[in-house]
């Protein structure tokens, strides 16, 4: 398997992008913004695409439009970034648009599932380059607002209190998950992005209540779902995000049905 | 010592006046109920003396000085939330985001951060509670580690808003007597937000009560009255009292317990908002 140098290149590239997913998908999950990053990916596909309709790659257009989206849905405030229906309408519309830049840019249809879906096997060592680089930034970004985060996550009223500036760390983190969300639609695409960034944070906070070993296993268990996927879908020739896909819902569900006995915590 | 000072000062949230030309000092080691109906002020007076909302007229002393945010000597306790379902942090860890919280980088504790942690659990009879998830919690375990979280760094003004909600009667009486005897031991002032007077006779000094925009602060049988209340709530009320208890009636309808059953309806929209998160 790996002999060849699609399958390294794209073992190398979903570690990075696993990694980089589990850990800020953790914090999606705890702050129950789950759909707020589902709905970031699909901005992202009008920025692909639209990106491609100017002649660029659809990774700049990827961030460019998930990262000002994020950024925007944190400045309007908890209230509405994290009201369903206005993300529902919000998305639908990126996914129009989307779809409008894909009517006059033709030739660009191949690409068009790639972009859905992810097409792993076809990264090259730039994009690995640049993965590495988009995952370093994010991992440094999401350390440097880690703490107050996490209490505003869980405290907002008694985070403002103390003086945490709910907006601004709200603001940090929806671009934060920008970044991830750009680069995990690199891998399993912008309708799969739930696949690593909340199938296996999921299935961490149900086997542990620890912060710490919290972001352990789901940074471990995106990993190892991303890895498994392509050695599966190496053997059976089906595609590596319908893997991915099928392993990340296998883990979750495994995990809920786990006994809940086990309180196992590492001190914060 | 006055450790809370209101002179003519007004309290506006969204253009409206929730208190206005308001004055009372509350004094040091004051065990304050504050009651009135919903929307009298009761959240934000204790936003302001958080220091979150200025006073737009008038002046407002906190221990001597003007309300700052995240002062160390005030300990708060909000208004109980919906926890998320999905939310399995154990309570020892929910306790310990509240430490420096509001420090960028990496969270971390250090030794006496964890003392104090284990001390304040231990002052409320929590320490058994802390290891579970706050998801498995009932209303009245989750109130007893946000006052334990509450007390951490010894404050000497603690601000409890409502932590009486969504607490059946059982638990009410236990959460007021863990209150009590952890706020006399420590000489600490507390305000007390309720809806129900009659649970806190034994326990406060004096009643804050607030509604139509005043204050009045008080004792029980100075301010517990009907000429008082009626003024505050702007209609006419009649204060009947029976067997050790006090009855705050509106057109022989007892105030207090249609307001909590109010109350329960509000706190089924935050639920739904919840959700939404």
């Amino acid at each position: 398997m790996f002999a060849y140098e699609f399958m390294t290149n794209a073992f190398a590239a979903a570690g990075i992008v696993a990694v980089v997913s589990g850990l800020v998908g953790y914090f999606l999950v705890m702050r129950g913004q789950t759909f707020a990053g589902h709905a970031l990916s699909h901005i992202g596909f009008a920025g692909a695409t639209g990106a491609g309709l100017i002649g660029l790659a659809p990774l700049w257009g990827l961030l460019a439009f998930t990262m000002a989206a994020g950024i925007t849905m944190g400045a309007l405030g908890e209230r509405l970034s994290n009201r369903d229906v206005v993300i529902g309408v919000v998305l639908a519309l990126a996914l129009g648009f989307g779809l409008l830049f894909l009517h006059y840019y033709t030739s660009f249809a191949t690409q068009a599932t790639a972009l859905l879906f992810g097409n792993v096997l076809a990264v090259d060592h730039t994009m690995i380059a640049t993965l590495a680089a988009l995952g370093v930034i994010t991992i440094i970004a999401l350390a440097a607002i880690m703490r107050p985060l996490i209490f505003a996550s869980l405290q907002p009223e008694l985070a403002e209190a103390k003086g945490v500036p709910l907006r601004f760390v709200s603001m940090a983190f929806l671009a934060i998950v920008a970044l991830a969300v750009s680069e995990c639609a690199q891998i399993v695409g912008v309708l799969l992005v739930f696949t690593l960034m909340v199938g296996p944070p999921a299935a961490a906070q149900r086997v542990t209540t620890g912060l710490w070993s919290g972001l352990l296993v789901s940074a471990t268990l995106a990993l190892a779902e991303a890895w498994l996927g392509l050695t599966m879908a190496f053997y059976t020739d089906w595609p590596v995000s319908f893997c991915i896909a099928v392993l990340s819902a296998f883990g979750y569900f495994a995990c809920l049905a786990a006994p809940q006995g086990s309180h196992a915590r590492v001190h914060a | 010592m006055s450790i809370v000072t209101l002179e003519h000062a007004t309290l506006r949230v969204g253009g409206r006046d929730v208190l206005s030309d308001v004055s009372f000092a509350i004094e040091a080691g004051e065990f304050i109920g504050v009651l009135g109906p919903n929307g009298a002020g009761k959240t934000t007076l204790m936003r302001a003396i958080l220091g979150l909302i200025s006073p737009s007229d008038g002046s407002m002393n906190v221990f001597g000085s003007e309300p700052e945010r995240g002062n160390p000597a005030i300990g708060y306790l909000p208004q109980l939330r919906t926890v998320l379902p999905d939310l399995r942090v154990c309570g020892r860890d929910f306790i310990a985001s509240s430490l420096n919280g509001e420090r960028w980088g990496l969270p971390s504790l250090s030794r006496q951060d964890r003392i104090a942690i284990e001390a304040t659990l231990e002052a409320v009879g929590a320490k058994e509670l802390a290891g579970r998830p706050l998801s498995e919690m009932s209303g009245g375990e989750r109130q007893r580690l946000l006052l334990a979280q509450a007390l951490i760094g010894h404050p000497k003004l603690l601000l409890l808003d409502e932590p009486l909600i969504s607490l059946d009667a059982r638990h009410q009486e236990v959460a007021i007597d863990v209150i009590r005897r952890v706020c006399r031991e420590r000489k600490i002032t507390v305000l007390f937000s309720a809806h129900e007077l009659n649970q806190l006779l034994g326990t406060l000094d004096r009643v804050l009560y607030l509604g139509n925009g005043q204050a009045v602060l008080g004792t029980v049988d100075e301010v517990v009255t009907a000429p008082v209340l009626s003024r505050l709530y702007g209609t006419e009320i009649h204060v009947v009292r029976a067997s050790g208890h006090i009855f705050v009636m509106a057109h022989g309808r007892d105030v207090e317990r249609t307001d909590h059953l109010h109350d329960h309806h509000d706190h089924g929209h935050a639920h739904g908002h919840q959700h939404q998160n």
